[in-house]
């Protein structure tokens, strides 16, 4: 069989269209397979339900905040333009802007709710990380490597929930002590949350847990049916922050 | 080519000033010494052989690093079997407790500024500023 040129031609340019169109899409997102998988391959999909009830009743107490901020070596920058954050207290009303209650009294909407990263499912930070210095792991959760930060900030612009902190300075005058078992963190370095991976490694439970008087915060693997935290979801009602938004958080708020 | 002469003592006279420093050690008797480290006492091997150690620490730090932060690996098995927990501050300085007379001597002998410690936190400097 022979071709023509003309018939070798044609067939050259669609080809070309072709190929281009597949990095077109891809570049668009419309990739064939999600970029990350939605479940765990190893059965384990770690969670945490926090009763936001439990929290209240017991005043002003910080003790998770303190407990991880020592575990962590976080520092304790007064500026709040340039303050470094793990799990902190956000009034209801910016933590669920999308729940609005329109006659729920002033005071109800500036209640503290305690929020951290939630470890999404499809979390926009690992998606816009120029170095993949974030990632998800396949535990569920999301993970960062200090030492490939680059310091660009994509993550924090991409994370609906303000979970990420930048350091804009040194860290460690702004520390009263210094944990010996953990790292800091330099100058030109994003950090957050990691459900204290270290602790799970060795078979303990992320220390804002532990500290908890109250037993406010569950931490537990949502893909155990028996759980803690899955027999939780099945008896009360419970909420997610901006799920709408297709993160799939892993952090649940029981009503 | 009249001026050869004068080029040939340039270029020896060149050669004994750039060299002079060599000449100069040599006649005051001075031995070029590596740097002054301590070694712990209280341990006799370290995970590798120190011919290894000496030359390529540094990678085994960096595979180190890659198994615990991106692979959540925390233990290393040394060619000899012994299984090490994989921590530069829990590990490593647990034997070489003297940060500053051991890897810092070193450093600043091989004229490297590496950064593991702009992060990483030597417990025993803590223990010594702690009232």
């Amino acid at each position: 069989m022979s071709i023509s040129r003309r018939g070798f031609l044609g067939a050259a340019g669609l080809s070309a269209l072709a190929l281009a169109s597949k990095s077109t899409l891809d570049a668009l997102g419309f990739e064939a397979a999600p970029q990350e998988p939605t479940s765990a391959a190893a059965g384990t999909r770690w969670a945490m339900v926090v009763d936001p009830r439990k929290c209240l009743d017991q005043g002003d107490c910080t003790k998770c905040i303190e407990a991880c901020d020592y575990a962590h070596n976080v520092p304790h920058i007064t500026n709040p333009a340039h303050e470094v954050k793990w799990i902190w207290k956000e009034p209801f009303e910016d933590a669920f802007p999308f729940l609005e209650v329109d006659y729920a009294p002033e005071a109800f909407r500036e209640q503290p709710v305690m929020v951290l990263c939630n470890h999404c499912d499809n979390a926009p930070c690992v998606r816009v990380c120029p170095t993949q210095a974030t990632w998800k792991r396949d535990d569920g959760i999301v993970m960062m490597d200090w030492h490939r930060c680059i310091g660009c900030r994509y993550c924090m612009a991409a994370c609906p929930y303000g979970s990420r902190s930048f350091n804009w300075g040194d860290p460690r005058p702004a520390m009263a002590s210094l944990n010996p078992d953990y790292p800091t963190r330099t100058k030109g370095v994003v950090e957050k949350c990691t459900f204290c991976e270290e602790r799970l490694a060795v078979g303990q439970r992320p220390a804002c847990v532990d500290a908890c008087p109250a037993r406010a915060l569950v931490f537990g693997n949502l893909d155990d049916p028996e759980g803690e935290v899955r027999s939780l979801l099945r008896a009360r009602f419970a909420v997610r922050r901006k799920a709408e938004l297709g993160t799939g958080p892993a952090v649940y708020y029981l009503v | 080519m009249r001026d050869r002469y004068v080029i040939l003592a340039a270029l020896v006279l060149f050669f004994v000033l750039v060299t002079a420093p060599v000449w100069y050690a040599r006649a005051a008797g001075e031995k070029a010494g590596g740097p002054d480290v301590k070694l712990p006492t209280q341990e006799k091997a370290c995970v590798m052989p120190v011919d290894y150690m000496r030359t390529s620490h540094m990678d085994l730090l960096i595979s180190w690093r890659e198994r615990v932060v991106r692979e959540n690996i925390r233990t290393w098995t040394a060619p000899d079997g012994t299984v090490y927990t994989v921590s530069l501050s829990g590990t490593c300085l647990k034997c070489h407790t003297n940060k500053a007379e051991f890897c810092d001597r070193c450093h600043d002998y091989a004229g490297v500024t590496p950064y593991c410690w702009d992060c990483h936190v030597d417990p025993a400097a803590i223990a010594r500023s702690r009232p």
